[in-house]
Protein backbone atom coordinates (compact mmCIF):
# COMPACT_ATOMS: atom_id res chain seq x y z
CA UNK A 1 0.00 0.00 0.00
CA UNK A 2 1.69 3.50 -0.38
CA UNK A 3 2.20 5.55 1.93
CA UNK A 4 -0.66 7.61 2.96
CA UNK A 5 0.47 11.59 2.45
CA UNK A 6 -1.28 14.74 1.31
CA UNK A 7 0.25 16.28 -1.54
CA UNK A 8 -1.14 19.63 -2.89
CA UNK A 9 0.84 20.74 -6.10
CA UNK A 10 0.57 23.74 -7.63
CA UNK A 11 -3.06 24.60 -6.92
CA UNK A 12 -5.14 27.87 -8.13
CA UNK A 13 -8.38 29.04 -6.83
CA UNK A 14 -10.82 30.89 -8.22
CA UNK A 15 -14.13 32.27 -6.42
CA UNK A 16 -16.13 34.11 -8.97
CA UNK A 17 -14.53 36.50 -10.94
CA UNK A 18 -11.47 36.50 -8.66
CA UNK A 19 -8.60 34.15 -8.77
CA UNK A 20 -7.55 33.90 -4.72
CA UNK A 21 -4.36 32.12 -5.15
CA UNK A 22 -1.86 30.21 -7.80
CA UNK A 23 0.89 28.01 -7.51
CA UNK A 24 0.43 26.89 -4.02
CA UNK A 25 2.12 23.36 -3.44
CA UNK A 26 3.02 21.34 -0.18
CA UNK A 27 3.25 18.33 1.28
CA UNK A 28 1.87 16.64 4.87
CA UNK A 29 3.41 13.30 5.92
CA UNK A 30 1.78 11.34 8.64
CA UNK A 31 1.95 13.07 11.99
CA UNK A 32 2.41 16.78 10.67
CA UNK A 33 -0.42 19.29 11.20
CA UNK A 34 -0.27 22.56 8.70
CA UNK A 35 -2.14 25.97 9.65
CA UNK A 36 -2.88 28.10 6.90
CA UNK A 37 -3.22 31.64 8.19
CA UNK A 38 -4.43 34.53 6.66
CA UNK A 39 -6.65 37.72 6.42
CA UNK A 40 -10.66 36.58 5.33
CA UNK A 41 -11.36 36.85 1.66
CA UNK A 42 -8.15 34.87 0.87
CA UNK A 43 -9.32 31.32 0.35
CA UNK A 44 -8.38 29.41 3.80
CA UNK A 45 -11.94 28.07 3.79
CA UNK A 46 -12.12 27.39 -0.38
CA UNK A 47 -8.38 25.70 0.04
CA UNK A 48 -9.90 23.29 2.48
CA UNK A 49 -13.02 22.35 0.60
CA UNK A 50 -10.26 21.83 -2.60
CA UNK A 51 -8.27 19.65 -0.07
CA UNK A 52 -10.92 17.65 0.80
CA UNK A 53 -12.34 17.18 -2.49
CA UNK A 54 -15.50 19.11 -2.59
CA UNK A 55 -14.67 21.80 -4.56
CA UNK A 56 -12.37 21.36 -7.93
CA UNK A 57 -9.34 23.64 -8.35
CA UNK A 58 -8.78 26.03 -11.30
CA UNK A 59 -5.32 24.07 -11.84
CA UNK A 60 -3.14 22.03 -10.40
CA UNK A 61 -3.97 18.64 -7.71
CA UNK A 62 -4.63 16.92 -4.88
CA UNK A 63 -2.93 13.36 -3.65
CA UNK A 64 -4.74 12.48 -1.20
CA UNK A 65 -5.91 9.45 1.23
CA UNK A 66 -9.10 7.60 1.11
CA UNK A 67 -10.02 8.75 4.24
CA UNK A 68 -10.19 12.59 5.12
CA UNK A 69 -12.33 14.59 7.23
CA UNK A 70 -13.66 18.61 7.19
CA UNK A 71 -15.10 20.37 9.75
CA UNK A 72 -16.47 23.60 9.50
CA UNK A 73 -18.81 26.62 10.87
CA UNK A 74 -21.50 24.25 9.94
CA UNK A 75 -22.66 21.37 12.12
CA UNK A 76 -24.85 18.85 10.24
CA UNK A 77 -26.40 17.94 13.21
CA UNK A 78 -30.49 18.33 13.18
CA UNK A 79 -31.21 21.12 15.22
CA UNK A 80 -34.87 20.07 16.81
CA UNK A 81 -33.40 16.43 17.95
CA UNK A 82 -31.40 16.43 21.05
CA UNK A 83 -27.80 16.11 20.66
CA UNK A 84 -27.43 12.37 21.75
CA UNK A 85 -30.20 11.52 18.75
CA UNK A 86 -28.46 14.08 16.20
CA UNK A 87 -25.05 12.57 16.66
CA UNK A 88 -26.46 9.22 16.54
CA UNK A 89 -27.37 9.80 13.13
CA UNK A 90 -23.44 10.03 12.51
CA UNK A 91 -22.65 7.10 14.51
CA UNK A 92 -24.91 4.62 12.29
CA UNK A 93 -23.45 6.46 8.99
CA UNK A 94 -19.75 5.78 10.64
CA UNK A 95 -20.53 2.46 12.39
CA UNK A 96 -18.46 3.78 15.32
CA UNK A 97 -19.58 6.03 18.59
CA UNK A 98 -18.41 9.48 19.40
CA UNK A 99 -18.51 9.35 22.57
CA UNK A 100 -20.62 12.30 23.39
CA UNK A 101 -20.59 11.60 27.05
CA UNK A 102 -16.57 11.47 27.61
CA UNK A 103 -16.34 15.14 26.34
CA UNK A 104 -19.24 16.26 28.32
CA UNK A 105 -18.55 18.04 31.59
CA UNK A 106 -20.46 19.09 34.34
CA UNK A 107 -22.01 22.85 34.52
CA UNK A 108 -20.83 23.59 31.31
CA UNK A 109 -20.45 20.61 28.48
CA UNK A 110 -22.57 20.26 26.04
CA UNK A 111 -26.16 18.18 27.19
CA UNK A 112 -27.41 15.00 25.53
CA UNK A 113 -30.99 16.42 25.97
CA UNK A 114 -32.26 19.64 25.06
CA UNK A 115 -32.40 20.40 21.44
CA UNK A 116 -29.10 20.98 19.37
CA UNK A 117 -30.23 24.18 18.27
CA UNK A 118 -30.33 25.49 22.04
CA UNK A 119 -26.68 24.91 22.45
CA UNK A 120 -24.38 27.95 22.28
CA UNK A 121 -21.72 27.59 19.57
CA UNK A 122 -19.37 26.68 21.98
CA UNK A 123 -21.21 23.88 23.91
CA UNK A 124 -22.52 22.56 20.05
CA UNK A 125 -18.75 22.79 19.19
CA UNK A 126 -17.86 20.90 22.11
CA UNK A 127 -19.23 17.72 20.67
CA UNK A 128 -17.82 18.86 17.66
CA UNK A 129 -14.17 17.97 17.13
CA UNK A 130 -15.01 14.29 16.97
CA UNK A 131 -17.87 14.63 14.54
CA UNK A 132 -16.09 13.84 10.90
CA UNK A 133 -15.02 10.83 12.11
CA UNK A 134 -11.51 12.48 13.39
CA UNK A 135 -10.44 9.12 15.18
CA UNK A 136 -10.68 6.99 11.94
CA UNK A 137 -9.73 9.62 9.25
CA UNK A 138 -6.05 9.79 7.89
CA UNK A 139 -6.61 13.74 7.19
CA UNK A 140 -8.48 15.73 9.36
CA UNK A 141 -9.42 19.65 7.85
CA UNK A 142 -10.46 22.14 10.12
CA UNK A 143 -12.15 25.64 9.45
CA UNK A 144 -11.44 27.55 12.64
CA UNK A 145 -11.77 24.89 15.14
CA UNK A 146 -11.54 27.21 18.13
CA UNK A 147 -14.08 29.30 17.58
CA UNK A 148 -16.56 30.04 20.14
CA UNK A 149 -14.97 27.28 22.75
CA UNK A 150 -13.23 28.91 25.75
CA UNK A 151 -9.77 28.34 26.90
CA UNK A 152 -10.46 25.19 28.75
CA UNK A 153 -12.24 23.69 25.86
CA UNK A 154 -9.53 25.07 23.24
CA UNK A 155 -6.97 23.39 25.02
CA UNK A 156 -8.68 20.24 25.33
CA UNK A 157 -8.95 20.92 21.53
CA UNK A 158 -5.26 20.70 20.99
CA UNK A 159 -4.66 18.25 23.17
CA UNK A 160 -7.08 15.92 20.74
CA UNK A 161 -5.20 16.98 18.04
CA UNK A 162 -1.87 16.27 19.37
CA UNK A 163 -2.45 12.99 20.37
CA UNK A 164 -4.53 12.20 16.87
CA UNK A 165 -1.09 13.59 14.97
CA UNK A 166 0.72 11.29 17.27
CA UNK A 167 -1.23 8.48 16.33
CA UNK A 168 -0.11 9.33 12.61
CA UNK A 169 -2.97 11.68 11.50
CA UNK A 170 -2.37 14.57 9.55
CA UNK A 171 -4.00 17.63 10.16
CA UNK A 172 -4.91 21.06 7.87
CA UNK A 173 -6.56 23.94 10.04
CA UNK A 174 -7.60 27.78 9.02
CA UNK A 175 -7.04 29.77 11.82
CA UNK A 176 -6.25 32.93 13.07
CA UNK A 177 -5.37 31.82 16.61
CA UNK A 178 -2.31 30.71 17.65
CA UNK A 179 -1.82 26.80 18.12
CA UNK A 180 0.42 25.01 20.08
CA UNK A 181 0.68 21.38 18.80
CA UNK A 182 4.11 19.63 18.04
CA UNK A 183 5.33 19.29 13.95
CA UNK A 184 3.00 22.25 13.40
CA UNK A 185 4.14 23.41 9.36
CA UNK A 186 2.67 27.14 8.59
CA UNK A 187 1.46 28.74 4.88
CA UNK A 188 0.67 32.27 4.06
CA UNK A 189 -1.69 32.45 2.09
CA UNK A 190 -1.10 35.71 1.70
CA UNK A 191 2.30 34.75 -0.40
CA UNK A 192 0.13 33.05 -3.16
CA UNK A 193 -2.03 35.75 -3.94
CA UNK A 194 -2.58 37.25 -7.00
CA UNK B 1 -27.28 -0.32 2.81
CA UNK B 2 -26.83 0.17 6.15
CA UNK B 3 -26.28 3.79 5.06
CA UNK B 4 -29.50 3.80 2.95
CA UNK B 5 -31.24 2.15 6.20
CA UNK B 6 -30.02 4.85 8.46
CA UNK B 7 -30.58 7.65 5.99
CA UNK B 8 -34.23 6.39 5.23
CA UNK B 9 -35.00 6.39 9.13
CA UNK B 10 -33.39 10.11 10.01
CA UNK B 11 -35.34 11.33 6.49
CA UNK B 12 -38.43 9.70 7.74
CA UNK B 13 -38.02 10.85 11.57
CA UNK B 14 -37.53 14.14 10.26
CA UNK B 15 -40.91 14.24 8.22
CA UNK B 16 -43.02 12.70 10.99
CA UNK B 17 -41.23 13.69 13.92
CA UNK B 18 -43.09 15.34 16.55
CA UNK B 19 -41.55 18.77 15.51
CA UNK B 20 -42.04 18.50 12.05
CA UNK B 21 -45.30 17.46 12.45
CA UNK B 22 -47.22 20.43 11.81
CA UNK B 23 -45.24 20.81 8.62
CA UNK B 24 -45.96 17.71 7.30
CA UNK B 25 -49.49 18.16 8.27
CA UNK B 26 -50.32 21.30 6.40
CA UNK B 27 -50.78 20.37 2.73
CA UNK B 28 -53.21 18.21 3.70
CA UNK B 29 -54.74 20.70 5.47
CA UNK B 30 -54.31 22.55 2.41
CA UNK B 31 -55.95 19.88 0.26
CA UNK B 32 -59.08 19.11 2.54
CA UNK B 33 -59.78 23.14 2.91
CA UNK B 34 -59.65 23.24 -1.03
CA UNK B 35 -62.22 20.68 -1.19
CA UNK B 36 -64.55 22.13 1.52
CA UNK B 37 -64.09 25.60 -0.12
CA UNK B 38 -65.13 24.56 -3.77
CA UNK B 39 -68.73 23.31 -3.00
CA UNK B 40 -69.26 27.28 -1.33
CA UNK B 41 -67.63 28.87 -3.91
CA UNK B 42 -69.56 27.05 -6.88
CA UNK B 43 -73.29 25.93 -5.05
CA UNK B 44 -73.90 23.32 -4.24
CA UNK B 45 -75.56 21.14 -7.21
CA UNK B 46 -74.87 17.75 -6.86
CA UNK B 47 -74.29 16.89 -10.55
CA UNK B 48 -71.90 19.74 -11.00
CA UNK B 49 -69.75 18.67 -8.04
CA UNK B 50 -69.41 15.42 -9.34
CA UNK B 51 -68.50 16.28 -12.84
CA UNK B 52 -65.97 18.42 -11.78
CA UNK B 53 -65.07 17.01 -8.45
CA UNK B 54 -61.96 14.51 -9.59
CA UNK B 55 -60.47 17.41 -11.17
CA UNK B 56 -60.49 19.43 -8.33
CA UNK B 57 -58.94 16.63 -6.03
CA UNK B 58 -56.16 16.70 -8.92
CA UNK B 59 -55.71 20.27 -8.83
CA UNK B 60 -55.36 20.54 -5.11
CA UNK B 61 -52.85 17.84 -4.77
CA UNK B 62 -51.01 19.25 -7.14
CA UNK B 63 -50.80 22.89 -4.96
CA UNK B 64 -50.37 20.68 -1.70
CA UNK B 65 -47.23 18.96 -3.47
CA UNK B 66 -45.27 22.47 -3.67
CA UNK B 67 -45.95 23.36 -0.07
CA UNK B 68 -43.20 21.02 1.00
CA UNK B 69 -40.31 22.11 -1.41
CA UNK B 70 -38.63 24.61 0.56
CA UNK B 71 -37.66 22.59 3.31
CA UNK B 72 -37.11 19.27 1.22
CA UNK B 73 -33.29 19.59 0.45
CA UNK B 74 -32.16 23.42 0.97
CA UNK B 75 -31.75 22.90 5.17
CA UNK B 76 -29.38 19.91 5.01
CA UNK B 77 -27.22 21.56 1.60
CA UNK B 78 -26.67 24.59 3.82
CA UNK B 79 -25.54 22.90 7.06
CA UNK B 80 -23.25 20.52 5.16
CA UNK B 81 -25.28 17.50 5.52
CA UNK B 82 -24.42 16.66 1.61
CA UNK B 83 -20.62 17.70 2.15
CA UNK B 84 -20.25 15.60 5.10
CA UNK B 85 -21.48 12.39 3.23
CA UNK B 86 -19.59 13.24 0.31
CA UNK B 87 -16.56 13.41 2.04
CA UNK B 88 -17.71 9.93 3.38
CA UNK B 89 -17.96 8.40 0.18
CA UNK B 90 -22.07 8.45 -0.61
CA UNK B 91 -23.57 9.30 -3.38
CA UNK B 92 -25.49 12.32 -3.34
CA UNK B 93 -27.74 10.28 -5.83
CA UNK B 94 -28.25 7.35 -2.83
CA UNK B 95 -29.30 10.65 -0.62
CA UNK B 96 -31.82 12.03 -3.18
CA UNK B 97 -33.04 8.31 -3.99
CA UNK B 98 -33.69 8.13 -0.51
CA UNK B 99 -35.25 11.46 0.04
CA UNK B 100 -37.55 10.64 -2.36
CA UNK B 101 -38.81 7.60 -1.05
CA UNK B 102 -39.38 9.40 1.81
CA UNK B 103 -40.76 12.61 0.42
CA UNK B 104 -43.27 10.41 -1.11
CA UNK B 105 -44.07 8.31 2.27
CA UNK B 106 -44.59 11.72 3.76
CA UNK B 107 -47.17 12.93 1.15
CA UNK B 108 -48.57 10.34 -0.86
CA UNK B 109 -50.17 7.87 1.12
CA UNK B 110 -51.48 10.72 3.25
CA UNK B 111 -52.52 12.61 0.42
CA UNK B 112 -54.55 9.54 -0.86
CA UNK B 113 -56.09 8.99 2.99
CA UNK B 114 -57.25 12.97 2.70
CA UNK B 115 -58.70 12.49 -0.31
CA UNK B 116 -61.56 9.78 1.37
CA UNK B 117 -62.78 12.90 3.56
CA UNK B 118 -62.56 14.94 0.31
CA UNK B 119 -64.47 12.69 -1.91
CA UNK B 120 -67.14 12.64 0.41
CA UNK B 121 -67.16 16.73 0.78
CA UNK B 122 -67.55 16.92 -3.02
CA UNK B 123 -70.03 13.54 -3.40
CA UNK B 124 -67.98 11.47 -5.60
CA UNK B 125 -69.88 8.35 -6.37
CA UNK B 126 -67.87 5.24 -5.43
CA UNK B 127 -66.60 4.50 -9.49
CA UNK B 128 -65.22 7.75 -9.40
CA UNK B 129 -63.07 7.71 -5.97
CA UNK B 130 -61.78 4.51 -7.41
CA UNK B 131 -60.60 6.27 -10.54
CA UNK B 132 -59.00 9.27 -8.28
CA UNK B 133 -57.28 7.66 -5.54
CA UNK B 134 -55.92 5.20 -8.32
CA UNK B 135 -54.49 7.89 -10.10
CA UNK B 136 -53.13 9.62 -7.42
CA UNK B 137 -51.37 6.24 -6.42
CA UNK B 138 -49.83 6.36 -9.65
CA UNK B 139 -49.08 10.20 -9.86
CA UNK B 140 -48.00 11.36 -6.66
CA UNK B 141 -44.51 9.28 -7.42
CA UNK B 142 -44.24 11.54 -9.88
CA UNK B 143 -45.27 14.43 -8.39
CA UNK B 144 -42.89 13.89 -5.38
CA UNK B 145 -39.94 13.27 -8.33
CA UNK B 146 -40.49 16.58 -10.30
CA UNK B 147 -40.54 18.34 -6.51
CA UNK B 148 -37.07 17.13 -5.87
CA UNK B 149 -35.79 17.94 -8.45
CA UNK B 150 -36.89 20.62 -8.44
CA UNK B 151 -36.02 21.45 -4.94
CA UNK B 152 -32.57 20.20 -5.78
CA UNK B 153 -32.00 23.00 -8.86
CA UNK B 154 -33.41 25.65 -6.39
CA UNK B 155 -31.01 24.81 -3.57
CA UNK B 156 -28.32 27.35 -3.91
CA UNK B 157 -31.01 30.71 -5.31
CA UNK B 158 -31.91 32.91 -2.80
CA UNK B 159 -36.14 33.02 -3.11
CA UNK B 160 -35.57 29.54 -4.66
CA UNK B 161 -39.17 28.52 -2.74
CA UNK B 162 -41.27 31.20 -4.57
CA UNK B 163 -39.48 29.92 -7.99
CA UNK B 164 -39.95 26.41 -7.03
CA UNK B 165 -43.61 26.78 -6.69
CA UNK B 166 -43.53 28.66 -10.28
CA UNK B 167 -41.69 25.41 -11.89
CA UNK B 168 -43.75 22.40 -10.32
CA UNK B 169 -46.25 23.81 -12.12
CA UNK B 170 -45.82 23.74 -15.61
CA UNK B 171 -43.98 20.09 -15.24
CA UNK B 172 -47.15 18.63 -13.39
CA UNK B 173 -49.31 19.08 -16.23
CA UNK B 174 -49.06 15.81 -17.96
CA UNK B 175 -49.27 14.18 -14.72
CA UNK B 176 -52.35 16.01 -14.43
CA UNK B 177 -53.39 15.76 -18.02
CA UNK B 178 -53.63 12.27 -17.75
CA UNK B 179 -54.12 11.78 -14.18
CA UNK B 180 -57.63 14.39 -14.67
CA UNK B 181 -58.21 12.66 -17.97
CA UNK B 182 -58.57 9.46 -16.69
CA UNK B 183 -61.81 10.89 -14.81
CA UNK B 184 -63.50 11.93 -17.91
CA UNK B 185 -62.47 8.72 -20.39
CA UNK B 186 -63.35 6.64 -17.35
CA UNK B 187 -60.64 3.79 -18.65
CA UNK B 188 -57.42 2.86 -17.37
CA UNK B 189 -55.71 3.80 -19.75
CA UNK B 190 -55.14 7.66 -18.30
CA UNK B 191 -53.65 5.62 -15.18
CA UNK B 192 -51.60 3.51 -17.20
CA UNK B 193 -49.65 6.55 -18.97
CA UNK B 194 -49.83 8.88 -15.56
CA UNK B 195 -48.01 5.57 -14.11
CA UNK B 196 -45.48 5.81 -16.80
CA UNK B 197 -44.84 9.52 -16.17
CA UNK B 198 -44.30 9.07 -12.81
CA UNK B 199 -41.79 5.71 -13.94
CA UNK B 200 -40.18 8.12 -15.83
CA UNK B 201 -39.44 10.90 -13.04
CA UNK B 202 -38.83 8.43 -10.30
CA UNK B 203 -35.95 7.19 -12.32
CA UNK B 204 -34.32 10.68 -13.99
CA UNK B 205 -35.03 12.38 -10.37
CA UNK B 206 -31.99 11.08 -8.14
CA UNK B 207 -29.59 11.44 -10.84
CA UNK B 208 -30.72 15.24 -11.83
CA UNK B 209 -31.03 16.23 -8.29
CA UNK B 210 -27.06 14.33 -7.50
CA UNK B 211 -25.78 16.58 -10.55
CA UNK B 212 -27.87 19.23 -9.45
CA UNK B 213 -26.56 19.45 -5.67
CA UNK B 214 -23.44 19.21 -6.50
CA UNK B 215 -23.50 21.75 -9.16
CA UNK B 216 -24.23 24.15 -6.21
CA UNK B 217 -21.53 22.87 -4.31
CA UNK B 218 -19.23 24.40 -7.17
CA UNK B 219 -21.09 28.00 -7.39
Amino acid sequence: MEPARLLATDLACRRGERLLFRGLSFELQPGEALQVVGPNGTGKSSLLRILAGLLRPLSGSVDRPADIALLDERLPLDGDLPLGRALAFWERIDGGGYGVGATARPGRGPKKDGPVRRHTSGQAGGAAPPLPGAGAAAVGVRDEPLNGLDGQAAADFQGHLAAYLAGGGMAVIASHQPFDVPALKRLVLADYAV
Amino acid sequence: MSVALALLRRDVARMLGSSRRGATLLPLLFFIAVAMLFPFAVGPAPELLARTGGGVIWVAALLAAILPLDRLLASDVEQGFFDQLALRGVAEELVVAVRLLAHWLSFGPPLMLATLPAAALLGLDRATLRTVELGLLAGTPGLAAVGLIIAALTVGMRGGAALSGLLLIPLAVPLLVFGAGALSTGGNAGIALTGAISLLLVAIAPFAGGMAIRAAREG
